[in-house]
């Protein structure tokens, strides 16, 4: 490293940067992939709609056709981003705390439960009926903060896996909110005639999040301000976990809990708060999405659990778990979500091939690190091991070899830490030379 | 009572399987966060089988040999879809929960897809009346929990369950497998090809996951792939974590849980005493009372057992020959 120019790709920022763009073109490659082959075995489909296909995926909302269909799509892309967006986030930001928050359909659906109680119950007039879209927002995340600390406890108290209480706290909550809406009856329920299976929209009590001017801006779509609203949610988490004590916390619980614990700080406490940050976060996406006023939500859902809760996932690692660009992939996965939609409309293809096409791209985020030093890390690789001194500095080497090796590894589901035993290290020269021709041949 | 057993076994099986699937990749150190995926690549390719085989009137006269078939298919598609993990997770080192959640993405995609593509529906339905279900009407009642409609797939998951349990506890390579989801590096050091037990624990878990997923679709849920399982490979992990990444502990919480899911299904037309009363019908508690009994009974056992839990420590980190 010291000899030599310092290139500009040993910026580790813009060397992730770039491996998330090869990633991104590698899922639309094999997405293109399926429909050329498909166009090929298919006598059907010529082979110049393959082509034409995968532009109308990449187009988005601008392969709409008309201009007004553009703009139509374009604003229900945005509005349709913010629940994943807030599900991303409650879902990365337990990553970073080294938690897998797959707890977030049911924490969804207990905010929509939340804010939807809220919003219906309370007669407005045209001067409160801000304050009862507020309230309504801050018990919806309320309920999903109460649920969501439901597998913190466990995994705080009792020392419960969260990945298991998660699953079971998701049924719980599709059969629980079924259950309120059941027992509450005509209440709450959508009296119109083919629309009993879903509770009335916020809108029958003149409760909405403002529009202001958005849905003039793009005719035809029901967007709202919530896309802003949760972006700036994102903006706080990131200050929260980056410039707070409270975040230093809460990483270093995620990062190494022994570590954390040895350091005096609350491991307990901080697994529960992480997980209610995450429930809440959740929870508001849900509200969002429901106090928009014009969407319907499926009150017997005891046997389905919302989608929104489990896209979090992929939006969260598509991010690396950063909630700045969680902002970015949220609306990434819906621009291809709506080209996906085009495709089926103008095309013999079907809007699966957008979910394809995500699925792959985070197959390969999975291995973004690994596509990271095949770019870029070649050289310092070999450097490290052909610079060692193997007789005299055995033991050194190994250990910056370790160095270098353990900062990549993720905290995976459970929380087995990997285990620091630093002082057991043999002498390993077989080893080290077998690493050394690795390095040699890389 | 038999009735009941009998429920019980369909909806315990496919979870006993699975459960199954995950502890074998787990205990050689890759978690197996896939299985839903797995199972959903599983059952497309079973459900295919058997389309594609009653589309060029193949095997009519034999409908438990199209079962068979399809069961293989399904457990040779679940063991290279798994390939796709094992890559990823072994040889490229990757993070093994983003491997699995990009195929549990991937499954359902690829066989929404391709269903729509050549059905022109978002589902593929295989006719019912095919005659897969076992009938031995008139056996006593103790023998006919297992041997009257029954199906053959329920055969195979507890001979295969015990075979493999067996395998993994009493023979070299089991004891192998398992050692390098506790520690890589030891067993490393005494020989053992890590990367190898690891690929063989990840493939056994997805041939099982694939066949565990047909089942599903072909017992449980009517014999229609719709491009999801219900999350029953999320319950799976569940019942693998609850069951402590033991075998049997595993086979006792999918019948408990299996039983209890069963319980609220057949509730209304339950009949405890054989008074003809339907007791628990009366009660007059909705069907959601019932269902979130398997739930909440899993976390309140949880809470009180799991002191005693124990993960396979080396699971999900990637293994490299330069920490040992």
């Amino acid at each position: 490293m010291e000899k030599g120019k310092k290139r500009l790709t040993d910026n580790a920022a813009l060397q992730s940067f770039i491996a998330s763009v090869v990633c991104i073109l590698g899922g639309i490659l094999v997405g293109a992939i399926v429909l050329f082959v498909l166009a090929l075995f298919n006598k059907d489909i010529p082979i110049g709609e393959a082509f034409r296909g995968i532009l109308i995926v990449l187009g988005g909302p601008f392969s709409s056709g008309s201009s007004s269909d553009v703009l139509f799509n374009f604003g229900d892309m945005l509005l349709e981003s913010t629940p994943i967006l807030m599900t991303g986030l409650s879902v990365a930001i337990a990553f970073k705390t080294g938690l897998f928050n797959i707890g977030a359909p049911g924490q969804f659906l207990m905010g929509a439960t939340g804010s939807l109680l809220t919003a219906l119950s309370i007669p407005t007039t045209e001067s409160t009926r801000f304050w009862v879209w507020l309230l309504a927002l801050l018990v919806g995340m309320l309920f999903g903060a109460l649920w969501g600390a439901i597998p913190g406890i466990f995994k705080a108290v009792f020392k419960v896996n969260e990945v298991i209480v998660c699953i079971m706290c998701n049924w719980i909550a599709a059969n629980a909110v079924s259950w309120i809406f059941y027992s509450t009856g005509d209440s709450f329920i959508n009296i119109a005639e083919t629309k009993t299976k879903f509770i009335r929209t916020t809108m029958s009590n003149n409760v909405a999040t403002p529009r202001l001017g958005l849905n003039k801006l793009f005719p035809g779509s029901n967007i709202d301000i919530s896309i802003f609203i949760a972006a700036l949610l994102a903006i706080l988490i990131f200050i929260l976990l980056n410039k707070t004590k409270l975040g230093f916390e809460l990483k270093a619980g995620g990062f190494n809990t022994n570590a954390a614990k040895y350091a005096g700080m609350n491991g307990k406490r901080n697994t529960i708060l992480s997980m209610m940050i995450a429930g809440a976060l959740a929870g508001g996406g849900a509200a969002l999405w429901y106090l928009n006023g014009m969407n319907d939500f499926l009150w017997n859902t005891y046997s389905s659990l919302p989608t929104e809760g489990f896209n979090g996932i992929p939006v969260a690692l598509l991010a690396s778990n950063n909630p700045i660009g969680v902002i970015f992939s949220s609306i990434f996965l819906k621009y291809i979500g709506k080209g996906g939609f085009n495709l089926a409309g103008y095309t013999q293809f079907n809007e699966y091939v957008s979910n394809l096409i995500i699925a792959v791209i985070i197959y390969f985020a999975g291995f973004s690190k690994f596509i990271r030093d095949w770019l870029f890390n070649k050289r310092k690789k070999n450097e490290i091991y052909i610079n060692a001194k193997p007789v005299e500095n055995v033991k050194e080497t190994v250990h910056k070899a370790n160095d270098v090796i353990t900062q990549g590894v993720s905290p995976g589901i459970t929380d087995t830490p990997s285990e620091g035993d630093g002082a057991e290290h043999m002498p390993l020269e077989d080893e080290l030379s077998d690493e050394m021709k690795e390095g040699g041949n890389g | 009572m038999v009735f009941m057993l009998q429920k019980t076994l369909i909806y315990a099986i496919p979870l006993l399987i699975v459960a199954l699937a995950g502890t074998f990749a787990e205990r050689s150190g890759i978690i197996n966060i896939a299985l839903d995926g797995i199972m959903i690549f599983g059952s497309f390719i079973g459900a295919l089988t058997v389309y594609l085989l009653q589309k060029n009137d193949l095997l009519t006269d034999h409908p438990q040999l199209i079962f068979l078939l399809a069961m293989l298919a399904a457990t040779v598609a679940g063991a290279l879809f798994s390939l796709l993990l094992s890559f990823s997770a072994i040889k490229l080192r990757g993070d093994q929960t983003i491997g699995g959640t990009a195929l549990n993405l991937l499954a359902p995609a690829v066989a929404l897809f391709f269903i729509k593509v050549f059905f022109m529906q978002d589902k593929l339905v295989m006719p019912k009346d095919i005659g897969y279900v076992i009938l031995n009407p008139g056996m006593g009642p103790a023998a006919s929990v297992l041997f009257d409609k029954a199906y053959i797939s329920t055969y195979i998951a507890i001979i295969l369950f015990v075979v493999l349990s067996i395998w993994m506890y009493k023979t070299k390579t089991g004891l192998r497998l398992r050692s390098c989801g506790e520690h890589p590096q030891a067993a490393d050091s005494v020989g053992i090809n890590v990367h190898r037990m690891r690929y063989l624990g990840t493939t056994i878990s997805g041939a099982l996951g694939g066949l565990g997923g047909y089942i599903y679709i072909a017992t449980t849920a009517g014999g229609t792939c719709e491009g999801t399982v219900a999350g029953m490979g999320f319950l799976a992990i569940a019942i693998m974590i609850f069951g402590n990444w033991k075998p049997l502990t595993i086979a006792l919480g999918s019948l408990l849980f299996g039983f209890l899911k069963c319980l609220s299904v057949i509730y209304t037309q339950l009949d405890l005493n054989g008074d003809g009363v339907f007791s628990l019908a009366q009660l007059g508690l909705p069907m959601y009372f019932y269902n979130l009994i398997p739930y909440v009974t899993v976390l309140i056992v949880l809470a009180f057992t799991s002191k005693n839990s124990r993960a396979p420590k080396a699971e999900g980190i990637p293994y490299d020959k330069g920490q040992r």
